[in-house]
């Protein structure tokens, strides 16, 4: 893992970031390594591994390119890893095995212009038709978008206007009335394609919504809570980078003491982080409750990555600023994780209600 | 103590409120994009008398304030970081010969910076000397009524672009900070050349530049104060530029935070707009909160500059470590405010966070600044 990261990925990473160009060799030796499948078991062609696993494999890749980190993790997570929970033994044939392989990239499409936090008012609408369902709407900020072969989609099928009304599906690209809408320029991930997805009379047969009617919004709750640990696994990848990055700054010149207090607090914060993370993959592998540890993780975890990547830059000073240093990179790349898969405000509230509860 | 501007100073900061809002805000995105340096914004700062702000009338400014200069580069940092560098650059490349200079020298070099036909720039940091000023290496050498400079200056802003470009050299090769003088390099007499950096994180429009020495002839009467001299006017010409990247962060700070108090009282989430929101108030009310104390501690900084106080090297340090370091935060956090939309450059505020990181860098890092603080604290 580390051999491919530092091997393949990490020489790609600057040019990723600077020509806005979509890291297809990365995602291609990722799949060779059997990368693309790490959760999906091996009955259905990946490597079958656990949650902490996992972590771990974002955490090595964020460490050479954040955006190749974030394509495998969306694809990975929230972009396979719902079709395993919550799909029929059918369903689970015929999509893992093209996900695992990387013959299909996923991707995950719940957020809306209007509905962010808010993710149960979203608007996009799953009619029934025939022996099926015609899809509209438009969904944003969708990673992956443009060349994921497989979007979950998520709309309404009912009439409750809130949570209850939703389902979720499996949308090929390539179906009829699918497109790409705006691609966004982003202040980082620039290798990481992020933009609108637009559904104009998209059919989707019965036999691609994943769960039951009604049960989209528990489908996507429980892929972000899992989600979560992957974003953690990012974030720890990039602070890991920022502290690697600052000791060889520091070996190269003279340090005070002013220097290594901020390394010894870079230190231990990341430490702190990674345990957080660590432990909430843990008990998810186990099967046992971890939405408030996944949470706390997410929280605790971008803080640190966003406030390491500062610290980091801080200390290389004015040559850090400049392009093609990684210090800059970092700073702008860990900057989204403080607000993807549920904002960091969003984890507050969940991890209060679990507090509470 | 005085809190209130001027009746000048108001009149002064409500000109170039109006220029910022109609010429340069509508700009601000572009010249992000582009990395290009804002000839029409350097233009129109000439025009309209912006540029002469560092400068006292007798040599043919407007002002010659701290106080007056700080506002400026607020207002225009508020829609533009890259352009408020115009002016705090303008000021940087000044100080010296308004510090230093004699009376002679003051009559000659300033009218065609005050003017705006020229711009200035300020050359102290070397590859191997950067917060460690005394280490550098570049030399000036003394053959009858002329010196002869080589070496390189690094990270130099508009090193490229400034037709007037304050240089510090060691004039004494066995010596160590003791030995460094300033010198006025005029381009048409004294050419450098210079290769500007690309791709920086922020401040984009604004060329940061690498600028090489081969032979350049000086005439000695543009050397400004003793052989030796240069290190301590180094010093003190940073002391005096310092509010002015306090209050360039400030702008910042207070740019971005405008348009996400905006945004979060119409983005309406769970059928309600976010402001309504207690976790949402707190994040507004600690932004506030820390521009506000930001504020002060920047004018009270160009206060005590103008006032030439004792004490203005631990308020000047004070003032650029406080406004930096809030602007970091406060951008970061008006990003968040946005959610997805703050990271996206169809909307200003992650340029504004980009912007801000520089602050904590330039003219004397953070770490530099506490020491400096330590040191007052200590003596």
């Amino acid at each position: 893992m580390r051999e491919l990261a530092q091997g393949t990925v990490k020489p790609l990473a600057e040019e990723v970031d600077r020509d806005h160009r979509f890291p297809e060799e990365a995602l291609a030796a990722a799949a060779d390594a059997g990368l693309l499948g790490v959760l999906i078991p091996r009955e259905y062609g990946g490597a079958g591994l656990d949650p902490l696993a996992f972590a771990i494999c974002i955490e090595e890749l964020a460490q050479a390119c954040a955006s190749t980190a974030v394509i495998v993790d969306v694809h990975t997570s929230v972009g396979s890893e719902p079709i395993l929970l919550f799909g029929t033994e059918e369903q689970k044939r015929k999509w893992l095995p093209r996900l695992a392989s990387g013959e299909l990239l996923g991707a995950f499409a719940l957020t809306e212009p209007a509905s962010g936090s808010d993710a149960a008012s979203l608007q996009a609408t799953a009619r029934r038709a025939g022996g099926g369902y015609v899809l509209n709407g438009t969904k944003v900020f969708i990673t992956n978008v443009g060349q994921a072969g497989m979007y979950i989609v998520f709309a309404r099928t009912g009439p409750d206007p809130k949570a209850a009304g939703v389902s979720a599906f499996l949308v090929p690209s390539g179906t009829p009335g699918l497109r790409v809408g705006q691609v966004f320029k982003k202040m980082g991930l620039n290798g990481s394609p992020t933009g609108e997805l637009v559904l104009e009379d998209v059919a989707v047969p019965a036999e691609n919504r994943l769960g039951a009617e009604g049960q989209g919004f528990t489908v996507a709750m429980r892929a972000l809570d899992s989600g979560r640990i992957g974003i953690s696994g990012q974030a720890l990848g990039i602070a890991q980078a920022a502290v690697d990055e600052s000791r060889a700054v520091l070996a190269g010149r003279g340090r005070d003491q002013g220097d290594d207090f901020l390394l010894a607090d870079m230190a231990t914060r990341l430490e702190s982080a990674r345990l957080l993370a660590y432990h909430a993959a843990w008990l998810c592998g186990l099967g046992r409750p971890f939405t408030r540890q996944a949470s706390m993780a997410k929280l605790h975890c971008t803080d640190t990555a966003m406030q390491l990547a500062l610290d980091a830059l801080q200390l290389a000073g004015e040559e850090g600023s400049a392009g093609g240093s990684p210090f800059e990179r970092h700073v702008r790349d860990a900057k989204a994780l403080q607000i993807y898969e549920g904002s960091n405000q969003v984890q507050r509230i969940v991890i209060a209600r679990e507090v509470l509860r | 103590m005085d809190f209130e501007l001027t009746e000048e100073q108001v009149a002064i900061r409500d000109t170039i409120r109006e220029l910022v809002q109609d010429r340069v805000a509508p700009r601000a995105a572009e010249i992000d994009e582009k990395a290009e340096y804002p000839k029409d914004i350097e233009k129109l700062f000439a025009e309209n008398g912006i540029l002469g702000i560092p400068f006292p009338e007798q040599y043919g400014g407007i002002s010659g304030s701290s106080v007056t200069i700080c506002m400026g580069i607020e207002e225009i940092a508020k829609a533009c970081a890259t352009s408020s560098l115009i002016l705090a650059v303008q000021a940087l490349g000044s100080y010296p010969i308004l510090v230093a200079g004699t009376e002679e020298q003051k009559k000659r070099l300033c009218p065609p910076l005050a003017s705006g036909e020229k711009v200035a720039a300020y050359a102290l940091s070397e590859t191997g000397s950067g917060s460690d000023a005394a280490a550098m290496k570049t030399r000036a050498k003394r053959y009858g009524n002329e010196y002869v400079l080589n070496g390189a200056k690094q990270f130099i802003t508009a090193g490229s672009v400034a037709g007037t470009l304050v240089v510090f050299a060691q004039t004494d090769a066995d010596s160590d900070h003791r030995g460094i003088s300033a010198f006025v390099l005029e381009r048409e007499t004294s050419p450098w050349q210079a290769s500007k950096l690309e791709h920086k994180l922020g401040i984009r429009g604004s060329p940061t530049a690498q600028l090489v020495f081969e032979d350049v002839k000086v005439p000695a009467a543009n050397r400004l104060g003793e052989e030796g001299a240069g290190f301590k006017l180094a010093l003190a010409v940073l002391d005096r530029s310092r509010p002015g990247i306090g209050a360039q962060a400030l702008g910042i700070a207070e740019g971005a935070f405008d348009y996400a108090l905006n945004y979060v009282k119409y983005r309406q989430q769970f059928g309600q707009p976010i402001s309504m929101f207690q976790g949402i108030q707190f994040m507004l009310a600690d932004i506030a909160t820390q521009i506000e104390a930001a504020r002060h501690l920047v004018y009270r900084a160009a206060t005590k500059v103008d006032a030439k106080a004792p004490d203005l090297t631990k308020i000047a340090a004070m003032a650029k470590l406080f406004a930096s370091d809030m602007a970091m935060k406060v951008t970061t956090d008006c990003v968040q405010l946005l959610g997805g939309y703050g990271y996206i450059s169809d909307y200003p505020v992650e340029r504004m966070m980009r912007d801000a990181k520089i602050t904590q860098i330039y003219e004397g890092t953070n770490q530099i600044q506490r020491v400096v603080i330590a040191r007052a604290l200590l003596r």
